[in-house]
């Protein structure tokens, strides 16, 4: 604890998901339950009726921290009214962006608060049977989940009639095969049927038809660890943190060239520079910063002239990247933006799952001309191209992960323009990365 | 009902229905690639995207299903750009060798590139280079052609449920593949050919065997003849633009003739063997009451499905060989006799609707003559592609006659080309030989059927045959495992592999292009069904014991049905072929 708080002082910030990682033994239950650990189960299930828990977490405007943003509670009142001979709740635990290990961190530091914001979840929308989706690469964290599955059911705190009450409900873990697009929400429901994790079109949404085609709520590692603290402290309370229309807090896994790298939770509307200088203490050798990465290999890359922004949904979204899951990846002055977009595009390239033709083809006619452009091959034209095939593939991929594949290219062209030209036109390669270029 | 706007046109339409069957209703044709009606909405290809009042991005129109209210358009600048950018995406992975590819000007991936007037190829790179697949003696797989459809995998696991593809590895390298991407020679494919019947590029086609047919026909030494199946008569006529269903048996003999063949012969002359010899086998298992059902085994997918899935009733397959077969075997034998040329220099070819009959005819077992039964097989549309090649038109040639001693064939045996056919032509002589009586009605409509059915011939005595019907091989299935279980107990049961009608929607028979190809086969079939039928009942003589060459053949050569003769050449066995799982493991899966 002593050498935690000399790196991010506590004090910036504001511990909801986290707040038991590092300080309890996630293998204890004890431990979890000394914490308040599943009072708000008890109350859940004791005091509320379905729809005031649905309505205490619209109230909180707590929103899907996989990345989407969608309104938790909305979710999950879709899926109440939702028509199905059964229903169910799934975890989506396939954390799988580069540099991203803030569903990790909870999954092996406080497992319990998974276990209870999903048993919550299933009590809200009416469902008795829950999966938690964990990639197979996270082996500690699937232990961990496990033994505090099979312990909260030793206490009784899912299972059959969960203080004696008339809700039951069971929980396992599915284990993924390391694809990448199962953390998309349509692969994962079918990878847990057991079938190959490719996406399904949307609409239907899982809300109406999810697993086993019945109304199926996923959320989010994160999300759910909020759950608890929500029910608990109530709605409003977690509503007055963060902006209006995105509350609470959100953690962000810090990484690349900051002085402090690691999980912070702050709350929303956080400035990058606030997270970037304060608490990550900056770029390391006096070096100067050049972009933050956001959401992942979904996301985009953001210059110096928004470090000021608040980190929010939708403010993300308007300078052309995204909240994501919390990927946040500093650059200083010495990287190449071309590069950049081509080492995500190789990542979304190869974990794409080949079902739609813009995912599985126009994905790799980008990486070509990325590949073409770093290489000193490039032609003007390329950009143009770049900009054209991003766009198509943005309006007709089937999924998420291919839809939004172009964003890396299409942020680093909209900040970075003169760098694409230089290594067309000058071949050079400002940054002094790409090998050829120099 | 539902009010929708498509492109600024106003209509009502069912619930429930989606927003390209809505844009049909008003002549607007969305194009398409993998979507199959009835069989593969996938939403896979997105060349039918559209724009959606409310919807961030455009949908597929194949897979948006209507509501009230909603506002499409599908020919804004946004839309035909995309739908153009998909296109040449597709393209830009697709190996150019349409000049020699077996689905050219019958592609419909050509026909979209052609429809959106792509001159020119926007994308260069890379390209996914998978080695052909051709060890099949039946089937060829070129999956450098595949557009990832998934076509093949609706087919073969929803309608067949043989479940030899899936789509297997990621990104750029995902390609529809038999499991470990195994040669078709090494997995249960039964070799129906329904998954060529489906795609919509020359990915999967046949076996080539014209080239080994023009050879024989050029070598001086070889006697070449070519029996034809009962489907090809009224099939090949489409070949040539003729309406669907006509039959032209003797237009046939005469472009085969033509064609160079030197003597043309019906396998409808074997079949009327089969319904004698399998007849006799189910005359002794109802006597024995041993062994029952006994299943047909006239076709080839159908029997490898059982080999492969149903391993146990092996016993219960009729050991009589298909009637391709029996003629082979007879070809060599009998008519080499007869006609006094060595064995050795008959070169003998069947034109089948099929291509399992290529690999029927490719069975090491299949040599009782005492060479190869059967030389090589041609689909339907092999032999079209050779009149063509002579330059012939079906359509304006004279009717002429099958040769003998092997031309002549009942109405019994023509109508083994529909589903029901052989059930019912051996059902003519059983109840005959049975009962003393003709069956009044010859025709048994009841058992003539969709998918799988059933009826009870009532034998006069007390006693009745039970019989069931199935086509397609995932309705054999249901079938098989009401008979397994107990469930069922039929005495006699006839499946054909293919569902479209059995032999006249074999997997060798003429390719349509288009979205609504599969269900064109279910209508198709009908007319073509119909067009055997109408055969059947211009035939002077309808059941096959009566016909007077089979009987020539009997008394001067086989003796009788069941004979030591007829026993060598004309029946087979059987053998397990299970791959996956034991039978009874995977009987237990099926239960719990």
């Amino acid at each position: 604890m002593q050498e935690q708080e000399e790196i991010y002082s506590l004090e910036d910030q504001k511990r909801i998901a986290l707040r038991n990682c590092g300080l309890i033994d996630p293998e204890e239950i004890r431990d979890y339950i000394a914490r308040d650990g599943y009072k708000a189960l008890a109350k859940t299930v004791r005091r509320s009726s379905p729809p005031e828990i649905i309505a205490e977490v619209k109230s909180s405007g707590l929103r899907g921290r996989g990345g989407g943003g969608f309104p938790t509670g909305v979710k999950w009142e879709l899926t109440r009214e939702a028509v199905g001979r059964e229903k169910y709740v799934i975890c989506n635990a396939d954390e799988g962006d580069p540099g991203a290990f803030m569903d990790r961190s909870l999954l092996e530091g406080d497992p319990h608060s998974i276990v209870e914001g999903l048993t919550i979840a299933a009590y809200a929308v009416g469902a008795q049977q829950g999966y938690v989706y964990v990639r197979a690469e996270y082996p500690l964290a699937v232990r961990r989940l496990e033994k505090a599955i099979t312990d909260a059911k030793e206490l009784g705190l899912i299972g059959k009639n969960i203080f004696r009450s008339n809700f039951s409900f069971d929980l396992e873990v599915r284990v993924g095969a390391g694809a990448f697009v199962c953390g998309e929400e349509t692969a994962l429901l079918n990878s847990v049927q057991g079938d190959r994790g490719d996406p399904r079109g949307k609409p239907p949404f899982p809300a109406t038809e999810g697993l086993w085609g019945q109304p199926t709520v996923i959320n989010n590692v994160e999300t759910l660890a909020n759950i608890p603290q929500i029910i608990l402290k109530g709605g409003d309370w977690y509503s007055q943190l963060g902006t209006a229309d995105s509350t609470g807090t959100k953690v962000f896994a810090l990484a690349g060239d900051v002085c402090n790298t690691g999980l912070v939770e702050v709350p929303m509307g956080t400035t990058l520079k606030e997270i970037i200088f304060d608490l990550g203490g900056g770029i390391p050798d006096n070096k100067g910063f050049k972009a933050a990465q956001t959401g992942g290999p979904s996301g985009g890359c953001l210059p110096e002239e928004h470090l000021d922004i608040p980190m929010e949904y939708d403010t993300l979204i308007e300078v052309g990247s995204m909240m994501g899951s919390g990927g946040l990846i500093v650059m200083d002055e010495e990287t190449c933006m071309v590069d950049v977009a081509r080492f995500y595009l190789e990542f979304t390239q190869d974990e794409a799952c080949g079902k739609c033709t813009p995912g599985r083809v126009g994905t790799k006619r980008l990486l070509e001309t990325l590949n073409k452009i770093v290489e000193g091959r490039g032609e003007v034209e390329d950009i143009e191209k770049l900009k054209a095939l991003s766009r198509d593939i943005k309006k007709t991929a089937l999924c998420g992960l291919g839809q939004s594949a172009p964003n890396p290219i299409l942020s680093t062209l909209q900040y970075f323009e003169e760098e694409y030209k230089a290594h067309v036109i000058d071949k050079d390669c400002p940054a002094g990365v790409c090998e050829e270029l120099v | 009902m539902v009010n929708i706007r498509i492109d600024g046109l106003d209509i009502e339409v069912e619930v429930g229905i989606t927003v390209l069957e809505a844009a049909q209703k008003l002549n607007i044709d969305i194009p398409t690639l993998c979507y199959l009606e009835e069989l593969n909405e996938v939403g896979a290809c997105r060349v039918c995207v559209v724009e959606i009042e409310g919807e961030a991005n455009l949908q597929p129109a194949c897979m948006y299903e209507v509501r009230e209210g909603l506002e499409v358009r599908t020919n804004t600048p946004q839309v035909i750009r995309a739908r153009k950018e998909v296109i040449e995406l597709h393209l830009s992975d697709h190996p150019f060798d349409c000049l020699t590819c077996a689905a050219n000007q019958n592609c419909e991936l050509q026909s979209l590139a052609k429809q959106h007037g792509i001159r020119e190829l926007k994308y260069e790179g890379d390209r996914n280079q998978f080695y052909i697949d051709d060890l099949s003696p039946a089937l060829v797989r070129e999956p450098s052609k595949c557009i990832r459809c998934r076509r093949c995998i609706s087919v073969c696991s929803d309608i067949q449920e043989v479940h030899i593809y899936d789509v297997i590895e990621r990104g750029f390298d995902t390609v529809a593949a038999p499991a470990y991407n195994e040669s078709l020679m090494d997995t249960p494919c039964i070799t129906c050919g329904q998954c060529i019947m489906v795609c919509p590029t020359g990915a999967l086609h046949e076996q080539d065997n014209k080239a080994e047919v023009w050879e024989a026909l050029a070598d001086e030494s070889k006697h070449v003849v070519i029996q034809t199946a009962p489907a090809i008569r009224v099939t090949i006529g489409e070949m040539f633009g003729m309406e669907i269903g006509s039959l032209v048996t003797g237009k046939l003999v005469a472009a085969l003739k033509r064609v160079g063949f030197d003597k043309v012969f019906d396998d409808c002359f074997g079949a009327d063997v089969v319904v004698l010899e399998e007849g006799q086998e189910l005359m002794e298992r109802l006597e024995s009451g041993r062994d029952l059902p006994q299943f047909t085994s006239c076709c080839p997918g159908w029997v490898k499905f059982c080999e492969t899935f149903y391993p146990s009733m092996l016993d219960n397959l009729s050991s009589c060989k298909s009637p391709q077969q029996v003629f082979g075997a007879l070809v060599k034998t009998y008519y080499a006799e007869q006609e006094g040329i060595d064995p050795k220099n008959i070169f003998s070819v069947s034109t089948m609707p099929c291509v399992a009959k290529k690999y029927e005819a490719q069975r090491p077992e299949m040599n009782d003559s005492g060479q190869r039964d059967v030389d090589a097989v041609l689909t339907t549309r092999e032999l079209g592609e050779m009149i063509k090649e002579i330059g012939l038109d079906i359509k304006n040639l004279p009717d002429e006659e099958y040769d003998q001693p092997m031309g002549q064939a009942t109405g019994a045996g023509v109508i083994f080309g529909s589903t029901g056919g052989v059930m019912e032509a051996s059902l003519r002589t059983v109840y005959e030989k049975l009962t003393g009586e003709r069956l009044e009605k010859l025709e048994l409509k009841e058992i003539r059927s969709d998918g799988f059915k059933e009826a009870e011939i009532d034998l006069k005595d007390g006693r009745t045959i039970k019989a069931a019907v199935a086509r397609g091989t995932g309705k054999a299935r249901q079938l098989m495992d009401k008979v397994v279980s107990g469930e069922a107990d039929y005495d006699f049961v006839e499946v054909m592999a293919c569902p479209a009608g059995g032999c006249v929607g074999g997997g060798g028979q003429p390719i349509y292009s288009g979205r609504d190809k599969w269900n064109r086969m279910y209508e198709d079939r009908l007319q073509r069904s119909e067009g055997l039928f109408k055969a059947d009942r211009e035939k002077e003589c309808r059941v096959a014991h009566e016909n007077p060459d089979v009987k020539k053949l009997y008394a001067e050569f086989l003796e009788e049905p069941h004979s030591e003769k007829s026993q060598q050449l004309l029946h087979t066995s059987y053998q397990d072929r299970q791959m996956y799982t034991h039978e009874e493991q995977y009987a237990e899966e099926r239960k719990s």
